[in-house]
This record gives C-alpha cells, sequence and structure tokens, in this order.
C-alpha cells in the first residue's frame, strides 16, 4: 500500500505542470470510434444521397471540436476587439456556422480550391491560416495575412480566393451554373442559408427557399449545416460527384448566424431573441458534437474543457499580438498594385507626393 | 408660451444630412404618388444608414419597395418603371454595388431619350453613398464621380451640406433625366443648420449651380461632397496667415458649372481641385482641361493643381487609408505650392 501511495505520488509530482486531471484522462479508455446516425439530406435529381450513419474517430472528433472552438472564441475576440474600435470598418462574424467551414474541411483536400463573400473569417482559418495572421489583418498590422492593406473582407491563402466584399448578384449565379452544368466544371456550388440576407429574411427575398433546388438541371443536397458530421459527409458525397467527372453540384447547408449581419447590426430588429436563444439551445454546432463525443465515450467533458482552455489562451496570444504589432509602413502604401512588373511611381493625395510601387 | 413655441420653426435649425434626405424624399413622396423608392433594406430595416427612416410606416409596401440583393435586376426592373411613367428612386446601398447594375444605369438609364430621338424619357434617380468611408477597404470606398460624370444622358449631383442634401436629391426626384446622387456615408449625420427658406416643400437647389461657400480673393479651391468640409477648415487655417481662399462647393458633377469657376479663377488667378476621388481622369482633370479651353486660362498665374485621392485601392490599415484621402494639410500643402509660399 505504502509503495503504492509512494509510486503515485512520484507519478503525480512528476506531471506537475499538469492538472492532476491530464493523469487520469491518460488512464481512461476511450473508445477508439463511434458510428453516429445523422440526417437524411434533401435530394434534388439525385437517385440516392450521402450516407445517414457516419464513423467518427476519436481522432477526428478531437480536431474538429478544437477547430470549430477555435473559429468560435476568435469571432467573438473579434466581436470585442471591434467593440474597443480597434478592428474597423465591416466585420461579418460567423459564430454559429462554425460546422459549415469545419465540415466543409473535412470533406475536401487541402488542394481543392475555396471562394467565398464576406462572412470569411472562419474559412480563412480552415483554409490554413493562423488566428495570429487573422486578427492582426482585422487590426491593420503588418503581421496580418494581407499586410494590413486587405482588411475583414480580403483575407486570402494557398487555394483559397478570399474574402469578397460584392454579392448578391443573383444572375450572375445562374450564369455560372450554366456554364458549370454545360462544360461538366467539378464545382461545388454552396449555399450557406441562414435565413437572412442582412435584415432581410429569405422568405422575403426569394421566390423559392429551396435552395438546393435552384440549380435547376444542376442536382442539389439539402444539408443540416448545425451537424458538422452531416456536413462532412455531404461534402465527401459531393467531392466525390465532381471528381467522378459527372459535372456541377448543388449543396444547401442550412445553419444560423448569432451575430447580426455584421458589427453595424444588432441583428434584432428582423429576428426575435427567442429565435436566436433557441438555436443557440438546441442546435449549436459545438454542443453537438461535444454531446456526441461524451455520451459515445470518444472524450470526457474535461478533456474537452482542457482544449477549451489551450483555445482560449491561443485566442489571447494572437489577440496580443494582434494589438501590439505596428501598422503597415507608410512607404508601402503603394505595393503590390501591379504583379511583374517594375517599380514605378504612385501619385499621393497631390503630385507632390510620391509613393514607390513594387510588385 | 411653451405651447406657442413648440408650434414655431425655428428660423435656424440644424438638420443632420440623414434628416434633410429623409425630408426631401418624404416631401417628394407625398408630393406626387408616382414617386417610389426601393432598395436593399429601405423599407422594413429603415435603410441600411438609417436614410428611409420611418418612410415605410409611412407610405407602405406600394411605395417603399425592399428587394433581394439583386442590384443589376432591380435597376433594371427601376428604369423600367420610370419608362413606362413612374417615378423611381433606385438607392444602392453604396455605390460599389452600382457596378453590378451600370449597364441598366448606363445603357438603358442614361442614353435612352437620344437613342428613341427624344420620345422615350427615363425619369429615374439612382442615390446611395459614394466614396470613401471609414476602414470599409478596396471593394467599399470608391468614387464614382468621375465614371458617372463621364456619361451624356446622365446627371450627376453630390450634395456636401444638409442644404444640399435636400434641395437636390428634390430637384433630382423632380427632373426627368436619369439623375445619379452620390451621397457620403461619413456625413449623414453631420448637422447643419438648414436656413428658413430650405423648410418649404418647394425648396430647390437647380441642378448645374455651383456655390460660393466661403468668398476669398487669393486662390480659388473647387471641390465637392465631404472635401468642401476640409477645404473650409483649409481655409480658416491659411485666413489667420492672410491667406484668403475661395471656396466653391460644386454642387453638380455633371452638368458641371463652369462659369462660376471660371468667374472666380478670373478674380483669384489661381486655382486647386480637391476630391476624394482617383486623380487620373478625374474631376479635377476635367476642371483644369475646361479652364484651359476658356477665358479662365490667361489669368492664371500658375498651373491649376489637384488634390485628390491616392492612385491606390483603398488600403484598410488606419495609417494606410489616412494618406490614400485628401486631408487638410495636403490642400494647405498645395495652396501655398500654388501661391508660390
Amino acid at each position: 500500500m505504502r509503495k503504492m501511495l509512494a509510486a503515485v505520488s512520484r507519478v503525480l509530482s512528476g506531471v506537475s505542470q499538469k492538472p492532476a486531471s491530464r493523469v487520469l484522462v491518460a488512464s481512461r479508455n476511450f473508445a477508439n470510434d463511434a458510428t453516429f446516425e445523422i440526417k437524411k439530406c434533401d435530394l434534388h435529381r439525385l437517385e440516392e444521397g450521402p450516407p445517414v450513419t457516419t464513423v467518427l474517430t476519436r481522432e477526428d472528433g478531437l480536431k474538429y471540436y478544437r477547430t470549430m472552438q477555435t473559429v468560435r472564441r476568435m469571432e467573438l475576440k473579434a466581436d470585442q476587439l471591434y467593440k474597443q474600435k480597434i478592428i474597423r470598418g465591416f466585420c461579418h462574424l460567423c459564430d454559429g456556422q462554425e460546422a459549415c467551414c469545419v465540415g466543409l474541411e473535412a470533406g475536401i483536400n487541402p488542394t481543392d480550391h475555396l471562394i467565398t463573400a464576406y462572412r470569411a473569417h472562419g474559412f480563412t482559418f480552415t483554409r490554413g491560416l493562423s488566428v495570429r495572421e487573422i486578427l492582426a489583418e482585422l487590426t491593420g498590422r503588418r503581421g496580418g495575412c494581407a499586410k494590413g492593406k486587405g482588411g475583414s473582407m480580403h483575407m486570402y491563402a494557398k487555394n483559397f480566393y478570399g474574402g469578397n466584399g460584392i454579392v448578391g448578384a443573383q444572375g450572375q449565379i445562374f450564369e455560372a451554373y450554366n456554364m458549370a452544368a454545360l462544360w461538366k466544371l467539378p464545382c461545388i456550388f454552396i449555399c450557406e442559408n441562414n435565413r437572412y440576407g442582412m435584415g432581410t429574411s429569405v422568405e422575403r427575398a426569394a421566390a423559392s427557399t429551396d435552395y438546393y433546388k435552384r440549380g435547376d438541371f444542376i442536382p442539389g443536397l439539402r444539408v443540416d449545416g448545425m451537424d458538422i458530421l452531416c456536413v462532412r459527409e455531404a461534402t465527401r458525397f459531393a467531392a466525390a460527384y465532381c471528381r467522378s467527372g459527372k459535372g456541377p453540384i448543388l449543396m444547401e447547408l442550412q445553419t444560423y448566424r448569432y451575430h447580426g449581419h455584421s458589427m453595424s447590426d444588432p441583428g434584432v430588429s428582423y429576428r426575435t431573441r427567442e429565435e436566436i436563444q433557441e438555436v443557440r439551445s438546441k442546435s449549436d454546432p459545438i454542443m453537438l458534437l461535444k454531446d456526441r463525443m461524451v455520451n459515445s465515450n470518444l472524450a470526457s467533458v474535461e478533456e474537452l474543457k482542457e482544449i477549451d482552455v489551450e483555445v482560449r489562451k491561443e485566442i489571447e496570444d494572437a489577440a496580443q499580438f494582434a494589438t501590439a504589432d505596428p501598422e503597415p509602413p507608410l512607404e508601402e502604401l503603394g505595393y503590390h498594385i501591379y504583379c511583374s512588373d517594375p517599380p514605378f511611381e504612385v501619385r499621393g493625395a497631390n503630385q507632390w507626393i510620391k509613393f514607390k510601387s513594387i510588385s | 408660451m411653451a405651447a406657442v413655441a413648440g408650434l414655431v420653426r425655428r428660423p435656424l435649425e440644424q438638420v443632420t444630412v440623414r434628416e434633410a434626405i429623409n425630408q426631401g424624399m418624404d416631401e417628394e413622396l407625398e408630393r406626387d404618388e408616382k414617386v417610389f423608392l426601393l432598395g436593399e433594406e429601405v423599407a422594413q430595416y429603415d435603410g441600411a444608414y438609417k436614410v428611409s427612416r420611418g418612410l415605410w410606416k409611412k407610405y407602405g409596401d406600394k411605395r417603399i419597395i425592399d428587394t433581394p440583393i439583386s442590384e443589376m435586376g432591380f435597376a433594371g426592373i427601376a428604369v423600367g418603371a420610370a419608362m413606362a411613367g413612374l417615378r423611381p428612386i433606385c438607392e444602392f446601398m453604396t455605390f460599389n454595388f452600382s457596378m453590378q447594375a451600370i449597364d441598366q444605369v448606363i445603357n438603358s438609364a442614361a442614353k435612352t431619350y437620344y437613342m428613341s430621338g427624344g420620345l422615350q424619357s427615363v425619369p429615374i434617380v439612382f442615390r446611395g453613398p459614394n466614396g470613401a468611408s471609414a476602414g470599409v477597404a478596396a471593394q467599399h470606398s470608391q468614387c464614382f464621380a468621375a465614371w458617372y460624370g463621364h456619361c451624356p444622358g446622365l446627371k450627376v449631383v453630390s450634395p456636401w451640406s444638409s442644404e444640399d442634401a435636400k434641395g437636390l436629391i428634390k430637384s433630382a426626384i423632380r427632373d426627368n433625366n436619369p439623375v445619379v446622387v452620390l451621397e457620403n456615408e461619413l456625413m449623414y449625420g453631420v448637422p447643419f443648420e438648414l436656413p428658413a427658406e430650405a423648410q418649404s416643400k418647394d425648396f430647390l437647389i437647380p441642378i448645374g449651380k455651383a456655390k460660393i461657400e466661403r468668398q476669398g480673393t487669393h486662390i480659388t479651391i473647387v471641390s465637392h461632397s465631404r472635401p468642401v468640409g476640409h477645404c473650409l477648415e483649409a481655409a480658416t487655417v491659411l485666413s489667420k496667415e492672410g491667406i484668403e481662399c475661395e471656396v466653391i462647393n460644386m454642387r453638380t458633377i455633371r452638368p458641371m458649372d463652369i462659369e462660376t469657376i471660371e468667374a472666380s479663377v478670373m478674380k483669384t488667378n489661381h486655382l486647386i481641385t480637391v476630391e476624394g476621388g482617383w486623380p487620373q481622369f478625374g474631376v479635377g482633370a476635367e476642371i483644369c482641361a475646361r479652364i484651359m479651353e476658356g477665358p479662365a486660362f490667361n489669368f492664371l498665374d500658375a498651373p491649376a493643381v489637384r488634390v485628390t485621392g491616392a492612385d491606390v485601392p483603398m488600403p484598410y490599415a488606419k495609417i494606410l487609408e489616412d494618406n490614400s484621402v485628401p486631408q487638410v494639410k495636403d490642400i494647405i500643402f498645395a495652396i501655398k505650392k500654388t501661391l508660390n509660399i
């Protein structure tokens, strides 16, 4: 008995940097994976859809949890920094929609190409940029992913084409559908349907709100966008469809944003607080994944709480960097107007103010 | 006494630019039932920038219409409505989004009266915020004064003060031609004293006429929209040094009131132009070219100088953005250089 106690105490003191629960966790037996039922997708012009069950490994589950939590906390930090006026201009947050960007990335390869509109911070992260680079871009500093010149809506990465500020060109979407179908382009068109276009509900803006059918001759899926496993399976299905040479496919992800359209929209004049609260309590994507993992013994509550702590620290560090990093140097105001060109002079506010432009 | 005071309007009322535009639209909606407003969030949201606050409540679904996010589509619908005899006010949430619809503005609205040999008019107003705001970056900060000012068939106005905003929106709505009204988001909340005559429901500011905001003798400064305020600031600073600037508020980009500018230059012998837009092929460039073509050229003692936005897409970082728009110090510098001080 004494020997055992001594051994335990040695072990505990040996891992004195980590809380005692770590030791307990390491010795617990978790399941390697678990099978879950997922909601059947509504189908348009498809005989079969994605599977209605999926296997989630512990490793993937922990990864998805951490990623979604990182996006969530990053967005909330951005909210805070915006209210402190450290972030300026437009800021469109995606908290509530984490299952979309994380689930999508889980179903595609890093070599696939992705483009989106202005609610882009989550995608910027899942496409490979760090929280530091994203927050520093939001605060307009030289360490930002666009060197502080782009801001919230203009973040780019390898195989990620932004971040775009001009949207809503419904006609252009139909032009794109037509050409993609005509030329059998391997393209997944995704609608993150969060029920509102700025302050206008979908019922007031769309003659048909069955967005997954709006590709007409293009097959479509309507997916539960709050369930990351559903999003992942649908994406895998859609990607396989495209890669097999059948042409484009459409995915409508039914999701929800907790924030208003942007930081200048309180988000409660066109929807009720009750509605927001209901989604939060019943359909929060992070909560759904957590419950599944804990109930299937893929992870423990404590373990996930630790991830929360680590994520918070990561975000805090990134925010520190983003607020302390200096602004881009004034001399670089004219840089990167053209690509692959020799240097030239750029005119400032009058003919005596000149900036150098290099590619 | 208190009851009577409540009924009487004070002679000089402080009204923000936003309220002035709202009043102007409200008065014209009331005056003519063919007038209506359409655009994104203009009705139930009260306007993205609250410019149309209260109008939907007052006039209802038939006169104040929320559109889907489809600029090309709803601009086209508005042009068609104008052709058929209605008087639409088509709002672009910002003029950056008008690029999605620019074919309708130019090809369907601006050119039609000419192309039809005078048969088909298009009494439409396109309005919304134009130019730089604060921190909204490259795709949301462009000034379209030069782009729209370039086109025959369009009228283009650019109000600065509340008086400008109210008088010009009313004139634009009553005009039987397509009129582009370039507002400014940063000016929406700025209060101005509205003179008594501006409180009349028939108060109009004529399109095509500039206003001399400040008289001076040493140099003419021509500007439009928000920079007019910066010019007046510069003039105040320089006045302490004995330099008196004449500040002209263009009010209209097209048709340009070149006569007022010429008369002023013939008095002061010096000219600078100030605008928020890019330098190349801009409003200032046009003014300089016209001065050379007219009588004022021979009165210039120094080349005319342009103060403009920097020739770059608008950067996001504050230090870069601040240096991409004309500041008071840039105006003062240009004035002193021109006057050789």
